[in-house]
């Protein structure tokens, strides 16, 4: 169709700019599985053959460990509690006449312009005066405020797509609020719940100004990577780490995604049919 | 009706959003195995009454009865009711049969035992083999009967409906009508049934109630209300009707008359008018009760008047006729049961003589 019409025809000028822009922006990224691969201390051309001992290395390394441990709990813990709360919001949101509705969404949605390290040093003042001790548990609640808004941007779609007969029809069929839920309201959200749950975490789990901030005597793995920079002998290492990461990221960010969207075709036949 | 044999009984029910009052002290006696509906337009209170009697809208004063026993604090997930939704809401992540099984689970039945019921369900509504779809997979009409057969498959006293066929095409439509009544007959529950389809309700219903503005107008059989409307707003509600201003005129005699602008002095006896003498009324006649002819007929009441369109709509025509008296035409509907009537149309202005039988009109009260 590339004679069709006038939008389809194909723009050699846009297609340059296209690659241009993938190019800029994967490119550097790129460096980072190609140099921990590399066969020497510092990162410079040429490269000095192929490697796998930065990899290994990472094996005898505690302290790094303990930091991949300490943000899986942080992450894990901070997905499920802000996909809990977006699940309430999102089905408040929709449910019910709210006055203010979108002043309300808005505020909710605030924390995505405003900047990391304004809330976080907000929290660090406000929980320092509250005589709250740094901990692993604060470095969760900053990530919390961040994760909230996308918890609720990834399911109000779902909810907003939501017959509210549906949920009276399971009601009239016999089953009270709690069965309800479980039996049509859980399942038919599931895919946003699914995909809520993987994109928290990954924001927690790469997040580093707020953990900068409010991070206590446990490190989380993004300050532990920054830690390790002060020394140049174990920078390879960190590049191997880094790659790992971004490919466990890369794996979770397409299953977000692609369970988000499988359920909202779904969502979407169902709505050309009736 | 009395009260004795009443199943649902709905008694001096009120509902108010905020300051509005969308229900005014409505009473209903509806009795087991009817199919009962509830008919006006958007907006009347039919849909909140159905919701009151499913449990999902409260009552702000009175009390319904179901088989005896009164609702106001039983939750819908406990009412011995089911419905069938506007939209379906058939659950779109289950198949038909998880569907039609979903009101299962608290009876714990053996896996086998719930099956049977699901194929005899999937059988009574000619979907036998369609199972394993997928609810997404379905038309509009198997939609519907799908929500049908989950409802049924519970045994529910009373079946809701709120508008089932209003999203089907008309054809579907008037099958599923005929589809409807045999299965209400079949299976015995009694319906209560929500449409704003005159048509649809004179169809099917045992009984129908005229709702308008949070009110009921009047209950009663489809004929009665057809033939008997109580008010002027039900007989023009129910089908078209030609209103004529009249007097009563009663000297104690065995026949009375009403005089009327337009229709002459139309004699009555005396025992079927039960206003005073010189009571102002109207008199209200359908448009098919009138019949026309060239010359004056011979028995029966007749006026003259000139035609001033003629409508032509296949089955019938539509005739307006101006008479002496009257400011609009006379509406008068007949059916064209042999060829030529059609060409009633190029003879517009011509001179015709209107007659009616005094047995077809209805007496109302003036406005």
């Amino acid at each position: 169709m590339s004679t069709g019409s006038y939008i389809k025809r194909p723009n050699r000028a846009l297609q340059v700019y296209a690659v241009l822009f993938l190019v800029v922006l994967y490119v550097p990224v790129l460096f980072i599985p190609l140099f921990s691969f590399n066969d020497a201390v510092h990162v410079r051309f040429p490269l000095q053959g192929f490697t796998m001992r930065w990899y290994s290395e990472l094996w005898s390394r505690q302290a790094l460990w303990n930091s991949l441990w300490n943000s899986v709990r942080v992450g894990l813990v901070v997905a499920v509690i802000s996909t809990i709360l977006g699940v309430l919001t999102a089905r408040s949101i929709t449910r019910y006449r709210l006055k203010g509705k979108g002043a309300l969404v808005g505020f909710i949605m605030m924390p995505l312009v405003i900047p990391g390290i304004i809330f976080g040093v907000a929290l660090l003042v406000l929980l320092s005066r509250m005589g709250v001790p740094l901990s692993l548990w604060t470095v969760g609640l900053g990530h919390l405020i961040i994760c909230l808004p996308f918890a609720v941007a990834t399911l109000l779609p779902r909810f907003e797509g939501f017959d509210p007969s549906i949920e009276e029809a399971s009601a009239d069929l016999g089953e009270n609020g709690w069965w309800t839920f479980w039996r049509v309201t859980f399942p038919m959200a599931l895919p946003g719940i699914v995909a809520s749950l993987l994109l928290s975490f990954t924001i927690s789990f790469d997040e580093f100004i707020m953990a900068f901030f409010l991070t206590g005597t446990d490190p989380t793995l993004p300050m532990y990577i920054w830690g390790q920079l002060r020394f140049p002998k174990e920078f390879p290492s960190v590049l191997a780490m880094a790659s790992l990461i971004l490919f466990v990221s890369f794996v979770l960010v397409f299953i977000a995604q692609w369970v988000g969207r499988m359920g909202l075709e779904s969502q979407e036949k169902e709505g050309l049919q009736s | 009706m009395t009260s004795a044999e009443a199943f649902i009984s709905i008694r001096k029910v009120s509902k108010y959003f905020g300051a509005f009052q969308a229900m005014a002290d409505v009473s209903l006696e509806i009795g087991q195995g009817e199919f009962f509906s509830l008919l006006g337009a958007s907006g009347c209170g039919k849909t909140t009454l159905l919701r009151m009697l499913a449990g999902f809208e409260s009552t702000s004063s009175g009390e319904i009865f179901i088989d005896g026993q009164p609702m106001s604090e039983v939750p819908p997930h406990h009412r011995p009711v089911n419905m069938v939704f506007q939209s379906y809401a058939i659950f779109p992540h289950l198949n038909v049969a998880d569907n039609i099984a979903y009101g299962l689970r608290r009876q714990k039945l053996p896996a086998a035992r719930r099956q049977e019921m699901v194929d005899e369900m999937l059988e009574l509504i000619n979907l036998t083999g369609y199972g394993k779809r997928k609810a997404n997979e379905l038309s509009g009409g198997q939609r519907q009967r799908i929500a049908l057969a989950r409802a049924l498959i519970l045994r529910p006293k009373v079946l809701l409906l709120d508008e089932p066929l209003g999203a089907l095409d008309k054809q579907l439509r008037e099958r599923m009508q005929l589809e409807l009544r045999a299965l209400q007959r079949q299976v015995g529950i009694t319906f209560v049934f929500v449409t704003h389809d005159q048509e649809e309700a004179l169809t099917l219903s045992d009984r129908i109630a005229v709702m308008s503005g949070g009110r009921v107008l009047q209950v009663d059989t489809p004929a009665q209300l057809y033939e008997a409307p109580r008010t002027r707003e039900v007989a023009s509600f129910i089908g078209n009707m030609n209103f004529f201003r009249g007097t009563v005129r009663c000297n104690g005699s065995a026949m009375a008359a009403i005089e009327t602008e337009g229709l002459g002095t139309i004699p009555i006896p005396a025992a079927q008018i039960t206003r005073p003498d010189g009571a102002s009324v109207q008199v209200a006649v359908r448009p098919e009760k009138f019949a026309l002819s060239a010359s004056r007929p011979d028995a029966g009441q007749a006026v003259e008047g000139q035609l001033c369109t003629t409508t032509y709509l296949g089955e019938r025509s539509h005739f307006y006729v101006s008479i002496t008296g009257k400011a609009e035409p006379v509406a008068v509907s007949a059916p064209n049961s042999h060829r030529g009537m059609e060409k009633m149309d190029a003879q517009t202005e011509r001179a015709l003589w209107l007659s009616w039988s005094s047995d077809s009109i209805v007496i109302l009260d003036a406005q």
